[in-house]
């Protein structure tokens, strides 16, 4: 049988996290009622005349940047032309062209099982608006909101022909992809409400062959399961085509979450059918180098650069320190603990568990600084994890009354170490009161002490507990551990 | 230059215009036409020019990202054919 291998370009449309529209100042929202967010700009009416939002230009600029592109020094909008009802204008404001897009030729690197990073070229990173949304009726006829008209976009497409050559590629470059998006603040990456949305398109070819097979698109695809599943999909279905002898056919597909399948939804207006030119209503751009030059010197360390310093720096595994850069707040947190005399792996430990089930638990968020004062960030501090870890290291107290101090600090605020001087929390290494514990929890418990003498080793889990039990968790469970089998083994 | 009848059907595909073949036929001619204006330009001596796409040399015409109040959404509305619950109504889109 032929094997066939897949090729995935990827096209990501990234709805910017600016407060008004692109083109007018209409705010940027999710959900509520339909067209309460519309002037005559983002509706098109006559005689409405567009002004580009500096902010979403600059957001479009960071990113191209992050993502190794070439800047377009001098960069014009264009209108693409076409007719549906969610378009006001009768054309989209967009860029086109090879090196007109405000980012071209760069690359974005995805981590590869064994180490290192995979780099999948981009192609360009441009600027355009967001379309509104059409909803059917039941009653027949589509209801249009033009709510969402407007609000800037970046597009962000592969070059082809693509690196991307399996479906685990195309979730990692998304998932790479919207880190650097939330990380640098120009997206909100909630794929769930559509601020953050994929097309794959996907083509296979034999096995041995350099020619690129026909590629189908793919839509609706709103979490990162779905884009893997969807291409799994498509190399599937479109192997199965091959197979019977027939040809793929080149359209955009719909994918089914529920059958987890994918359907037929339109064959694609050509290229030329959008007569693109210039937009004579919006002036061309031009960036200086040396302004360019700044923001690059700006960009924030990127999550997957300081996933490997971590390794690095604090010898924490790959797992770990994913966890810590899954978010630019929480990795920040981790940083400023370190830094405020926390040891790494016990501070790193203690969120990607404790810390973050309670957080989790709570709906809060990790604090940005001890003074931000904001009802959903945690009472946490980066010092009280810090506190946490030299508690700890230095024999103070168990883990068990470790995670009751961060439950009171998590309530109330509380610094641990203040918790520890007032209520006598610290950890009993005392050997005779250890040892009066235990050999009060032996002749307490004679059926479990037979046990464990006649063999069932297990047991001691239980007599140890017992012993933790008696002195309020705070004995050390090392030494109560040794001092049992010492008394027991006598 | 000129435009053959397929073209205009294209052309007016792409517009969402139904046109019969008479008025395809008038519009050949029509936009053959306009088309012609174009020979005149070819006519003129461009040499050592540089493409322009526009006549003003504004460039860098930002705003900054603030909001305003949008329009009530009645009047937003108001020259709607159909509205529905705030919502424009269309035709339901039937897929070519």
């Amino acid at each position: 049988m032929v094997r066939y291998l897949p090729s995935v370009g990827m096209e990501v449309h990234a709805e910017l996290k600016t407060r008004s529209k692109m083109f007018c100042r209409c705010p940027v929202a999710f959900g509520g009622e339909p067209n309460t967010r519309v002037c005559p700009v983002c509706l098109g009416l006559p005689g409405a005349l567009p002004v580009p939002n500096r902010a979403a230009v600059e957001m479009v600029v960071r990113t191209a940047l992050a993502l190794n592109c070439q800047i377009a020094y001098d960069s014009v909008f264009h209108r693409k032309n076409y007719f549906y009802p969610d378009l006001p204008k009768g054309y989209q404001v967009s860029q086109y062209g090879e090196t007109n897009p405000i980012g071209y030729q760069g690359w974005l690197g995805i981590p590869v099982k064994g180490g290192g990073t995979k780099r999948i070229a981009i192609r360009r990173v441009h600027l355009e608006e967001d379309t509104g949304k059409l909803m059917h009726l039941p009653s027949g006829g589509s209801g249009v909101d033009f709510n969402r008209a407007g609000v800037p976009l970046m597009e962000i497409v592969t070059e082809f022909p693509p690196d991307i050559e399996s479906a685990d590629e195309a979730r990692d470059y998304l998932v790479q992809l919207r880190s650097i998006l939330v990380w640098l603040g120009v997206c909100d990456g909630k794929m769930e409400e559509g601020s953050l949305r994929c097309e794959p398109n996907i083509s296979i070819r034999p096995e041995g062959s350099d020619r690129h097979g026909v590629k189908t698109e793919l839509k609706n695809l709103n979490s990162f399961r779905a884009v893997h599943q969807g291409v799994l999909f498509e190399v599937a279905r479109q192997s199965a085509v091959l197979d019977r002898g027939e040809r793929v056919v080149q359209e955009t597909r719909g994918w089914n979450e529920s059958t987890q399948t994918s359907f037929v939804m339109r064959t694609k207006e050509s290229e030329q059918d959008y007569r693109y030119f210039a937009c004579p209503d919006l002036a061309p751009m031009h960036f200086e180098k040396d302004w360019v030059e700044r923001q690059r010197s700006e960009l924030p360390e990127l999550p997957l650069a300081m996933q490997e310093r971590f390794q690095r720096q604090f010898g924490l595994n790959a797992e770990h320190s994913g966890l810590l850069v899954s978010d630019r707040d929480w990795a920040e947190f981790f940083e400023e603990s370190v830094r405020l005399g926390g040891d790494a792996q016990v501070v790193c430990n203690w969120m990607n568990a404790d810390f973050a089930k309670l957080l989790n638990e709570s709906g809060q968020r990790a604090r940005r600084d001890a003074q931000e004062d904001d009802s959903t960030a945690s009472l946490v501090t980066p010092a009280h994890l810090a506190d946490i870890s030299r508690l700890i290291l230095n024999g103070t107290v168990n883990s068990k009354v470790a995670k009751q101090l961060l439950g009171e600090a998590f309530a109330t605020g509380a610094m641990p170490s203040r918790l520890v001087e007032q209520r006598g929390l610290t950890q009993v290494s005392d050997a005779s009161l250890i040892q009066d514990a235990v050999a009060r929890v032996i002749e307490d418990n004679p059926g479990p002490v037979d046990q464990f003498r006649s063999g069932k080793e297990g047991v001691i889990g239980f007599l140890v507990g017992k012993v933790m039990r008696e002195t309020e968790g705070r004995a050390n469970p090392s030494l109560v551990q040794e001092e049992m089998r010492r008394q027991l083994e006598k | 230059m000129s435009i053959s009848l397929d073209e205009v059907r294209h052309v007016a595909r792409l517009a969402r215009l139904e046109l019969d073949e008479a008025e395809l036929v008038a519009f050949q001619s029509e936009l053959n036409a306009l088309l012609g204006h174009f020979q005149d330009i070819r006519g003129i001596d461009v040499y050592g020019q540089s493409p322009h796409s526009r006549s003003s040399a504004l460039q860098n015409v930002w705003a900054d990202d603030d909001t305003w109040p949008s329009l009530p959404r009645g009047s937003a509305l108001q020259n709607a054919g159909v509205t529905k619950a705030g919502l424009f109504i269309v035709p339901t889109i039937i897929e070519e």
